[in-house]
């Protein structure tokens, strides 16, 4: 009996809790339909399409190959991030490249992103910095899976 | 002739109330749920740009459950699993008819109650109505022929069958405070003053059983601290194998039933449009003062007055829906038949030694 007194108090006191929340965020709210000016706000939503947080500087967004001064991918078709890739889903033919201090580069260049998991082993494998995920693009879903293979001329944007 | 035309306008009003405030139901429940998780709640719902704090979800919600698929699954007993809904949307729908939005209104030399039948046994057909509502949950989880719903339409059946006995019992010193059945004739009483300034109502007479009937009716809504027929993360419940507009009914009727409860917890409990201190001719205040009022602002005092202490219920027992966690099977059993029922049996007792000295 006495136990079950003790879990009565609990109840009473999580209702309270729950209470405030209430009370306080209305007074905010409120206060926010009489325009004045508040440090607190009442909700801490944030209204996703039209209001955005900033992306943090470290954030694995979609990938992008980069390029040299002429214009060709840095890749040297070396296979690295291929293999490093824990979803294998990379892709690459290599091709001569005219270049003979170069060697290989991609012909092919294939990301498959709807099986990515943007661990982002395929940028710190990279010996060329070739590939990187910084391009706070976080909005590409599309409407079915072909859409989502990112060939060469895509992944070069 | 004009008799039928008023008691048609006075169910017209109800319903329209009724079918109205349940539907905002859902969206307070969204708005409340919000506030208290510090979040903002379904705003989006607009008509030509206006937002309107999300006053149009309601609607929206209603039109697409208009256009699901309305499934009945083969295996299932269609006359039955068709029915079911209904069968439970209507005993707690009916309800209403007996619950007494305000006393009399006076137009043209005529005298309109403002309730939809004046009923010497008012209290005992809520009760029956509300008690009758489980069939629907019982048949939707038979009818379904899926082990998971017969599962939560016992659960369901068992729930209610527990509650039901301490909910009637703690009426029952009520009904020895008020002699009388009748609702209207309830909240007349609740009118009169106890010691002279305390408003005579049932919360102050029957502390114990107005608690009483607050825990029972709570379970009876079947909503979260007792949502066990429901048991989403467990059995996902009687309505299993609904879809569209017939799970909306049942989903509809789980709000009525709040709002049915609030009611009644007003009207028995609360007074009912009684507001404090306030007679047919305005407010006689216990420290002297009077203050006269013409009749059509008092009547609409008082259906605001109704109004005010039905919504201060559907927030409180939204805000308990968001506070707690669900009782576990034994806990629910243990609560109605070992602590609240011999908590009514104790509230008789008391009541009577009181009233006999
Ligand atoms: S981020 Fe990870 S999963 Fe995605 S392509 Fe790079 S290595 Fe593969
Ligand atoms: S690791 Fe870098 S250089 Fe090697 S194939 Fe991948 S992108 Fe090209």
């Amino acid at each position: 009996m006495i136990k079950a007194l003790g879990y009565f108090i609990e109840i009473i006191r999580g209702s309270i809790i729950t209470a405030r929340h209430f009370v306080v965020n209305m007074f905010f709210h409120i206060l926010k339909v009489l325009r004045i000016k508040t440090k607190r706000k009442g909700a801490v939503t944030i209204q996703y399409p039209e209001q955005r947080r900033e992306i943090a500087s470290r954030h694995r967004s979609l990938h992008r190959l980069m390029t040299r001064k002429d214009g060709k991918p840095r890749c040297v078709a070396c296979m690295l991030c291929a293999t490093v890739c824990p979803s294998e889903c990379i892709y690459i033919e290599a091709e001569e490249d005219p270049d003979p201090e170069i060697q290989k580069c991609p012909a092919k260049f294939i990301i498959d992103l709807s099986r990515c998991c943007f661990c982002g082993f395929c940028v710190e494998a990279c010996p060329e910095d070739a590939i990187r995920m910084d391009t706070e693009n976080i909005e590409f879903a599309e409407y079915n899976r072909q859409e989502l293979i990112y060939d060469l001329d895509k992944l070069l944007g | 002739m004009s008799e039928v035309l008023i008691i048609l306008i006075k169910v017209i009003c109800a319903l329209v109330w009724l079918l109205l405030i349940t539907l905002y139901l859902t969206w307070l429940e969204r708005k409340e749920s919000a506030v208290i998780q510090d979040r903002i709640g379904a705003n989006r719902a607009d008509i030509l740009g206006i937002r309107a704090i999300g006053l149009f979800q309601p609607f929206a919600d209603a039109i697409k459950f208009v256009f699901k698929e309305d499934f009945t699954p083969n295996f299932s007993k269609k006359f039955l699993h068709t029915m079911a809904p209904f069968i439970s949307f209507f005993f707690v729908a009916v309800t209403i008819a007996v619950i007494p939005f305000g006393d009399v209104l006076r137009i043209g030399g005529r005298e309109i109650k403002l309730l939809i039948v004046d009923f010497n046994v008012g209290l005992l057909f809520v009760l029956a109505m509300l008690s009758l509502g489980i069939y629907g949950i019982i048949l939707g989880g038979w009818a379904s022929n899926n082990r998971y719903t017969l599962l939560g339409g016992m659960r369901g059946a068992a729930q209610l069958v527990s509650y039901e006995v301490a909910l009637g019992l703690s009426l029952v010193g009520l009904i020895m405070v008020y002699p009388s059945l009748n609702l209207s004739s309830i909240v007349h009483f609740q009118g009169e003053l106890l010691f002279g300034w305390l408003p005579k109502w049932g919360v102050f007479l029957q502390p114990l059983g107005c608690l009483v009937f607050f825990f029972a009716a709570f379970a009876e809504t079947k909503r979260v601290p007792f949502d066990l027929p429901e048991g989403e993360s467990e059995i996902v419940g009687f309505f299993t194998e609904y879809s569209g507009l017939k799970w909306g009914l049942f989903m509809m009727t789980d709000f009525m039933e709040v709002l049915i409860i609030s009611t009644l917890l007003t009207t028995l409990f609360f007074g009912g449009w009684q507001v404090p201190w306030m007679a047919a001719d305005g407010f006689h205040f216990p420290w002297g003062g009077e203050w006269q009022l013409p009749h059509g602002i008092v009547v609409l005092f008082q259906v605001l007055a109704f109004n005010l202490k039905v919504f201060f219920f559907c927030w409180l027992q939204i805000l308990i829906r968001w506070t707690y966690p669900r009782f576990r099977y034994d806990q629910v059993m243990d609560l109605g038949w070992k602590l609240l029922i011999p908590l009514s049996l104790a509230n008789i007792i008391g009541t009577g030694i009181l009233m006999s000295i």
